[in-house]
C-alpha cells in the first residue's frame, strides 16, 4: 500500500505485523483439532564447572522437535571468542543467533579497544539483550572462558538474570546434572577429574531424562588453549546394543551357544525318494 | 524526585492511537482505514517497548549526563544529532547514516535491526512522487 509507506521510512529489527493474524490462526486451527507447528528446541543438558587452570563445559547433542527428534547430532558449544565459549539450551534458533550476535559484538569491541575479551563483558551484552526482550527470546545460556582475571563461569537465563557460579547447569536434565555435581565436585580439581566429572553429569541427564540424548561433547578452555572434543563420549551407538559380553549381546538373544548340549551319539539315514509323476498346472492368470 | 519529573513520558501511551490528519480525524488517504480493535491494544506486549527503545535509551543517558555535567553537555550532543539527522539522501532512498552511527556509537555493534528485515532490502519501495511531495509538504 503505497499511501502507509508514505509516512516514514521504515526501519529495520523485529517485524510484529502478522502478529495478529498469528493469534486468530492459533485460535481457529485448535478449534478445528491441528495443532501448530513446534519450534525446535534443544530440550537439554548443559553444564559447565570451575577447575584448577581453566573452565569445562560439557553438553549433550539432541534436538527435538516436539515429541520427535529432529537432530541426532546437533552441537551445542557455541564460539564466542577465542577464550570464551557459550553453551546453549532452549529454542535452537534463538541460541544460535544470540551467541552469533554477541560475538560479533565481541569481535568489533575487541578490536576497538585491542585487547582479549572478557567473560564479563559477554555476560553483560548477553544479559542487557536477552532483558530487553522480556524473555521472548528462549535462550538460556553457560557461559565460560579464561581471561586476564582468571576462569570465570556464568549462567544466563532466558529473562536476563545471571549467576556467576563454580558450577552449574542448565536445560531440562538439569537436576540430574546438578545432583552429580552436588556430589562430586570439589574446588581445585585436575583437569582429568574435571572432564570425568562433566562426563558424568551429562551422561546422567542424557539417560534420565528424554530432552537429552546422543553423545557428549565437552569444551577445556585453558589460558591460551581450547580443546573442542566433539564428540568426547558417544553414550549411545547406532544398532548396538549395550552390555555386550563375549561379543554378543547378553539382553535379547536367546540362542544357546554351540556345545551347550553335549552330543552322546549320531546316526543318520538317507531317505530315498523316487520320483513317479512329474505334472505341469498352469495358473487362471485372467 | 527530580529523576521522576523528566522521565515520565518515557514510554508513550499513545504509540498506537491513530495519528490525527491535519484536520484532526483519521487520515484516511494516507494512513488507511482505522479500526479501534486494532489501536487499542499491541499486537504483541514487545511491539510498544521495541518501537520506542532507541528514543528511551536516548533520553535516558541524556538525562544521566545532564545530571553528572549539567545542561551544556547533552544541549550540545543534542545539537549535534540534529545536523547529523538532517544528511539524508531523497525520501525514497535508503540512508547510511553514516554520522547519526558515529555520533551515537552503534557504528561497532549490530544488532537485529542490522540482520533482520534490512530496509535495503526490503521488496516494497515508497512511490518516490508521493513520498517527495509529503516531505515537501505540498501534499
Amino acid at each position: 500500500m503505497a499511501s502507509v509507506s508514505v509516512c516514514q521510512y521504515h526501519s529495520g529489527g523485529f517485524s510484529f505485523e502478522n502478529c495478529k493474524r498469528n493469534a486468530l490462526l492459533e485460535a481457529d486451527i485448535n478449534k478445528l483439532g491441528f495443532s501448530s507447528p513446534a519450534a525446535r528446541k534443544t530440550g537439554t543438558t548443559i553444564c559447565g564447572v570451575v577447575y584448577k587452570d581453566g573452565v569445562v563445559l560439557g553438553a549433550d547433542t539432541r534436538a527435538t522437535e516436539g515429541m520427535v527428534v529432529a537432530d541426532k547430532n546437533c552441537s551445542k558449544i557455541h564460539y564466542i571468542s577465542p577464550n570464551i565459549y557459550c553453551c546453549g539450551a532452549g529454542t535452537a534458533a534463538d541460541t544460535e543467533m544470540t551467541t552469533q550476535i554477541i560475538s560479533s559484538n565481541l569481535e568489533l569491541h575487541s578490536l576497538s579497544t585491542g585487547r582479549l575479551p572478557r567473560v564479563t563483558t559477554a555476560n553483560r551484552m548477553l544479559k542487557q539483550m536477552l532483558f530487553r526482550y522480556q524473555g521472548y527470546i528462549g535462550a538460556a545460556l553457560v557461559l565460560g572462558g579464561v581471561d586476564c582475571n582468571g576462569p570465570h563461569l556464568y549462567s544466563i537465563y532466558p529473562h536476563g538474570s545471571t549467576d556467576k557460579l563454580p558450577y552449574v547447569t542448565m536445560g531440562s536434565g538439569s537436576l540430574a546434572a546438578m545432583a552429580v555435581f552436588e556430589d562430586r565436585y570439589r574446588p581445585n580439581m585436575e583437569e582429568e577429574e574435571a572432564k570425568r566429572l562433566v562426563r558424568d553429569a551429562i551422561a546422567a541427564g542424557i539417560f534420565n531424562d528424554l530432552g537429552s540424548g546422543s553423545n557428549i561433547d565437552l569444551c577445556v578452555i585453558t589460558k591460551g588453549n581450547v580443546d573442542y572434543l566433539r564428540p568426547h563420549d558417544m553414550a549411545n551407538k547406532k544398532g548396538v546394543r549395550e552390555d555386550k559380553v563375549y561379543g554378543r549381546p547378553v539382553t535379547g538373544s536367546y540362542r544357546y551357544k554351540h556345545g551347550t548340549t553335549g552330543v552322546l551319539t549320531k546316526a543318520v539315514t538317507p531317505l530315498n525318494l523316487e520320483v513317479v509323476e512329474e505334472s505341469v498346472q498352469t495358473m487362471d492368470t485372467s | 524526585m527530580f529523576l521522576k519529573y523528566c522521565l515520565k513520558d518515557s514510554v508513550p501511551v499513545t504509540g498506537l492511537c491513530p495519528q490525527a490528519g491535519s484536520y484532526g480525524v483519521q487520515d484516511s488517504l494516507r494512513r488507511g482505514f482505522s479500526s479501534v480493535k486494532n489501536e487499542l491494544l499491541p499486537s504483541h506486549p514487545l511491539e510498544l517497548s521495541e518501537k520506542n527503545f532507541q528514543l528511551n535509551q536516548d533520553k535516558m543517558n541524556f538525562n544521566t549526563l545532564r545530571n553528572i555535567q549539567g545542561l551544556h553537555a547533552p544541549l550540545k550532543l543534542q545539537m549535534e544529532y540534529r545536523a547529523a539527522r538532517q544528511i539524508q539522501r531523497l525520501p525514497f532512498l535508503p540512508s547510511s547514516n553514516l554520522a547519526l552511527d558515529t555520533l551515537r556509537g552503534s557504528d561497532d555493534s549490530i544488532g537485529f535491526e542490522d540482520i533482520l528485515n534490512d530496509p535495503v532490502q526490503s521488496e516494497m519501495m515508497g512511490d518516490p512522487h508521493i513520498m517527495t511531495e509529503y516531505k515537501l509538504g505540498v501534499l
